[in-house]
């Protein structure tokens, strides 16, 4: 089943071309990674998916995003955004208590459920609730790094998302910290589909079924990832993956 | 879930910070539409060449034209140099710590004291104690302690603001720390220190109660000839008409307003032409 | 060899220094003789009487030197014209760093610039010309000079202030959070009154406080258009007298040096002055040190 349906989709800041017309399926419940050198534009094709990008001026598209059959264009971005969840680069979580910050999503969508319950499961999703459970009250800013970036993981969880969108999630953690933020993602893909941007190549091997390499806005090549990483059909593919540049 | 009543009360709000951030815009056009109606008429040559008068119809600004001037060019001399001076000794002299972070505490407080204290301050000081007497000097002298704090607070700001590396490179090639103070620091941090110093005196020249408390005449039939003379101001020819009960010196007030308007728009434009020639000479290096 | 002869060195850093000591002593020393002229003010009236005192009337006689009636007037000022610029500038400034096309910013902010630097003077003139005879004429029984005119003014004065220094703290804060709530299908209000002001908290106090100490020093407005009547009300039609306008007033008398009107005024002066540093250190405290903070 597709989960997004992307046609010859374009990104424009101002008269530059940022992403160039990528056609691409995404499955459900399945790891799909992007990879490609800084730049390439594979953060801003994530980042329209939810249509994050809508608050950077001067930003114009092209081609259209289909969504579960549904083009986001003409979808309400608040109710496409409560169906995706979306973890960034550097953890971002509340200045607010570990409990409010998963409840927060929630409750302003008007979700009614058992708050506990809900933060007791997402935490545990995450592999955090043993660390927290004691200190659910305090400030989520006390967390370390790999814990804050797991409590946007659940906090992304608790919406009960379709898809996780996930913009190069291990980049600011140690690797202790990105091993286990991997191993997450790897239980999490049993039940939600994710897509992960990532600028580190073995990541993208490690983690991810299907990958995407995108080289100057454009896609290049996007198949199975063991495929792509074994036997690439693309010269500029094979480039990358074996270093010659990015 | 109610969508369109969360959707709602978003668009309800954006209104309601657009009429705020209008109330400012309509309060200005407001206040000098208001002005410019109520001063056109007296708005002429006389006005500036003119004594102050009985009579509305021959009363003029030129004595408290050639006041402001003259406290202006005063307090430069009087508060530039102290204030850089100061400011390059706090910012590259005085060693980080304790005493540095208290000094700029206190100055960023005595910058936000209300501007008639330092009225009091100079009556006590230039006039009782130093027996200055009602003079520009003393108008000077206190003008200079009001907007000192200013100039320090930009200036340090602005010397701060310069790149390490410049000091570093300097230094790399031998120079001692007063030639890369003098030869490179201060030039480099000249536009912020410049536009500082024109908004500081641009306060200055608007200001009129530290000059009332200070005895500043508000009526007066003679330009001043030296720094011990007696003067008067702008701002406070304006407020001596205003306080008059007749309509037809509130319309020389409003007309008093529009030169002073003048007079501080032209500054503000030097500072914002100031900042711009320098910036883009900056983006060039 | 410019500036290397150490003759010149010497003396260019004694003199650095000397300017240096010498504008931060001159600071000092006003400050002390501040001190010194309200102490002679208190050695002929009784702390107690000046503080708690509910009748001013120092330039008639019997003389009585309570300074209530002043206080009184001044935190009238100060309470509407807070009333009227905090909610208006907390929202210009977010309209500005939320809402506003860089179109809007950049006619919105050099006119925000304007309004802050327009001379007091010239406020007081368009409160007693403009907004008293408006008042009047929507509520006949408004005095000619009234506090609400005069608060009206000084409401306007300080905005621009409140607005730029809460959008300087909105500028301030994290990008990557206000990603985090709208990711989670928040709409901008959410984000705003849930996550942006609760976080900003302390940024918009600090605003709010160096606001009241900019309306408690004001001066000129309030001589001009709220009167030079120092009473206890609350009805805000009347003329009324503030801590500043009093010093206006007995300036414009010819005071003589080392009597008791003139002395008056170190000791109103005084009292101005711990109020006014006591608003701006919390103000300067908390915007250094500020932090995010568990709302």
């Amino acid at each position: 089943m597709t989960v997004f349906d992307i046609k010859n989709f374009s990104v424009f800041y101002g008269p530059k071309e940022a992403v160039k017309s990528v056609s691409l399926k995404i499955k459900k419940n399945k790891v799909t990674a992007v990879i490609g050198p800084s730049g390439c534009g594979k953060s801003t094709f994530l980042r329209s998916l939810n249509r994050m990008n809508d608050f950077i001026p001067n930003l114009t598209t092209k081609g259209e995003i289909f969504f579960f059959k549904e083009n986001i264009q003409k979808t309400n971005p608040v109710d496409l955004r409560r169906k995706i969840g979306m973890v960034f680069q550097r953890p971002n979580p509340f200045p607010k208590s570990i409990y409010k910050n998963i409840i927060w999503g929630p409750k302003i969508n008007g979700y009614k459920c058992n708050w506990d319950e809900l933060v007791e499961t997402s935490l545990q999703k995450t592999g955090l609730w043993d660390e927290v459970k004691d200190r659910l009250n305090d400030s989520a800013l006390n967390l370390s790094g790999g814990q804050q970036q797991r409590l946007c993981i659940a906090r992304a969880i608790a919406m009960n998302p379709d898809v996780i969108l996930m913009d190069e999630p291990c980049s600011a953690l140690d690797p202790a910290a990105t091993a286990r933020i991997e191993d997450l993602i790897e239980e999490l893909s049993q039940n939600y589909t994710i897509l992960i941007v990532t600028h580190n190549m073995q990541q993208a091997a490690r983690v991810s079924e299907e990958t995407a390499f995108f080289y100057n806005g454009q896609l290049i090549e996007f198949g199975a990832t063991k495929d792509l990483f074994t036997k690439p059909k693309e010269k500029r593919t094979e480039d990358y993956i074996t270093g010659r540049f990015g | 879930m109610n969508f369109s009543w969360r959707y709602q009360k978003n668009s309800l709000f954006k209104l309601f910070t657009l009429l705020a951030a209008l109330f400012s815009l309509i309060a200005l056009t407001t206040l000098l539409v208001h002005i410019l109606h109520e001063g056109w008429q007296y708005l002429s040559p006389q006005l500036l060449k003119n004594f102050p008068s009985r009579f509305p119809h021959k009363a003029g600004i030129y004595p408290a034209i050639m006041g402001s001037l003259w406290l202006m060019i005063l307090t430069f001399f009087i508060a530039v140099p102290l204030g850089l001076l100061s400011a390059l000794y706090i910012e590259e002299y005085l060693p980080k710590g304790k005493w540095k972070s208290l000094i700029m505490v206190n100055i960023k407080n005595l910058s936000s004291m209300p501007s008639i204290i330092y009225g009091l301050l100079g009556l006590a000081i230039f006039i009782h104690t130093l027996g200055f007497d009602h003079s520009l000097l003393s108008g000077a002298l206190t003008l200079s302690l009001l907007i000192l704090p200013m100039i320090i607070i930009t200036a340090t700001e602005a010397i701060r603001a310069v790149p390490k590396s410049l000091r570093m490179a300097s230094f790399a090639l031998g120079a001692e720390k007063h030639q890369v103070v003098f030869l490179q620091v201060l030039p480099a941090a000249l536009p912020g220190i410049l536009t500082g110093i024109i908004l500081s005196l641009s306060r200055a020249i608007g200001e009129t109660a530290p000059l009332i408390v200070i005895g500043a005449a508000t009526y007066i039939s003679f330009t001043p000839e030296s720094i011990m003379d007696p003067f008067t101001v702008i701002p406070l020819q304006i407020y001596s008409w205003t306080s008059r009960p007749q309509a037809e010196f509130h319309h020389l007030a409003a007309s008093a307003i529009i030169v002073l308007m003048i007079l501080l728009f032209s500054l503000n434009l030097l500072a914002v032409f100031i900042r711009n020639h320098f910036q883009k000479y900056k983006s060039r290096l | 060899m410019i500036f290397k002869n150490s003759l010149f060195k010497k003396s260019l850093s004694t003199l650095l220094a000397l300017t240096g000591v010498l504008t931060l002593s001159i600071t000092l020393f006003s400050i002390i003789l501040l001190g010194k002229e309200s102490w002679s003010f208190f050695q002929k009236v009784p702390l107690k009487d000046f503080l708690f005192g509910t009748h001013w009337a120092p330039l008639l006689e019997p003389k009585s030197f309570g300074v209530l009636p002043l206080l009184s007037g001044t935190f009238m000022i100060v309470i509407l014209s807070i009333s009227l610029a905090l909610p208006l500038g907390l929202l210009t400034a977010t309209f500005l760093s939320e809402f506003a096309s860089p179109h809007w910013r950049k006619w919105l902010k050099p006119a925000l610039e304007i309004l802050a630097g327009i001379p007091t003077v010239v406020y007081g003139y368009f409160a007693l010309t403009f907004i008293t005879p408006l008042l009047k004429s929507i509520y006949p029984p408004t005095e000619i000079f009234n506090a609400l005119s005069a608060s009206i003014v000084v409401g306007i004065m300080i905005l621009p202030m409140i607005s730029s220094l809460c959008d300087d703290a909105f500028f301030d804060f994290p990008i990557s959070l206000k990603e985090g709530a709208l990711s989670l299908g928040a709409t901008p209000f959410e984000f705003i009154t849930q996550i942006l002001y609760p976080a900003s908290l302390s940024r918009i106090g600090a605003a709010l406080v160096l606001a009241i100490s900019r309306a408690i020093g004001e001066t000129m407005a309030v001589t001009i258009a709220a009167g030079a009547t120092p009473k206890i009300t609350l009805n805000p039609f009347e003329s009324i007298q503030t801590m500043t306008a009093y010093i206006v007033q007995v300036s414009l008398g010819d005071t003589p040096a080392g009597g008791i009107e003139y002395q008056t005024c170190f000791a109103v002066g005084a009292l101005l002055f711990i109020l006014t540093f006591f608003f701006n250190w919390i103000g300067h405290k908390i915007m250094t040190r500020w932090s995010w903070e568990l709302s």
